[in-house]
């Protein structure tokens, strides 16, 4: 039997601002724009975790998907209703944008999953933006 | 740390009208081809269109491309020549060419190809809720020499 993607959404809210100490306030806003402004501002997130492999032949399922949701949930706890910036420890020398927030969580949610190998993140910013990681690197 | 490699995607609409009718063939094959999309006066469609750009991401900005470069590329390439126009009559790359969501599809490719630095990497043409057109691009050397090893 062939390989089978199975893919499930989740949502978090999350606060987060675009600003590097070592810039000034002019340059920051001129790459920033918005996302520069002091206080941050949020959004609702909305992420897809996709898992890819051969279903089992005795249950039928490529990942049991109460271990896919508390695998991913015990993840997210740390980001749902927190401020990205300050209440995580993963942006201190990079930006939480959503390329870099898909790549954190790939991480944390590959060491989560035990006998299931991650094939794409899809995470939404706005209904209009999303970003997907693969798990590749330059 | 190494430099995460991100797929981003943002999506546009536009409205336009067009017709499903090409002067190589007669009037009934026309209409036996293309139905009620041949009708003489055109007819119109919201348009959606989901850009994906990839790379690496900055290390500084976080970002794969600034959404503005994004946004300022499709705008002036696809979003301005396009939206509310007549597609085979205002827009010349339908003089000689039917504007369907294939044809579209790869053309809105060929128009941000080049403005977007070669971090395209899809383009995907929502014709009505129920039509999608996806183009990633003409085959390469390799993906084509290894369909023949196949």
């Amino acid at each position: 039997m062939g390989n089978v993607l199975i893919s499930r959404r989740f949502d978090f809210s999350s606060s987060h601002r675009y600003y590097r100490d070592e810039w000034s306030e002019e340059e920051n806003r001129r790459v920033f724009g918005l996302c520069a402004l002091p206080n941050g501002h949020g959004h609702n997130y909305t992420l897809e975790v996709a898992v890819c492999g051969t279903p089992d032949p005795t249950t039928g399922m490529v990942i049991n998907l109460v271990d896919l949701q508390a695998a991913v949930e015990v993840v997210l706890e740390q980001f749902d209703h927190k401020h990205l910036n300050l209440d995580t420890p993963y942006f201190a020398d990079r930006i939480p944008t959503s390329e870099n927030l898909a790549a954190v969580l790939w991480d944390l949610i590959a060491e989560e999953l035990v006998g299931a190998t991650l094939n794409r993140l899809r995470l939404y910013e706005t209904d209009d933006l999303y970003v997907e990681y693969f798990g590749e690197s330059a | 740390m190494t430099t995460p490699i991100v797929h981003l995607s943002r999506h546009y609409t536009f409205s336009a009208s067009h017709r499903l009718y090409t002067d190589h063939l007669s009037v009934e094959q026309n209409q036996a081809i293309f139905g009620k999309c041949a009708n003489p006066n055109g007819h119109g469609h919201n348009y959606g269109v989901t850009i994906t750009v990839c790379g690496p991401v900055d290390e500084l900005t976080g970002f794969v491309m600034p959404l503005d470069d994004l946004d300022d590329a499709v705008t002036r390439h696809v979003l301005d020549p396009y939206d509310h126009r007549y597609l085979n009559v205002d827009v010349e790359d339908y003089f000689d060419l039917v504007p369907t969501g294939e044809n579209m599809v790869k053309r809105v490719w060929e128009r941000l190809e080049g403005p977007l630095g070669g971090k395209l990497t899809k383009v995907i043409l929502d014709e009505t809720r129920n039509n999608r057109f996806e183009y990633t691009g003409a085959p390469n050397n390799a993906d084509t020499q290894s369909q023949q090893d196949n």
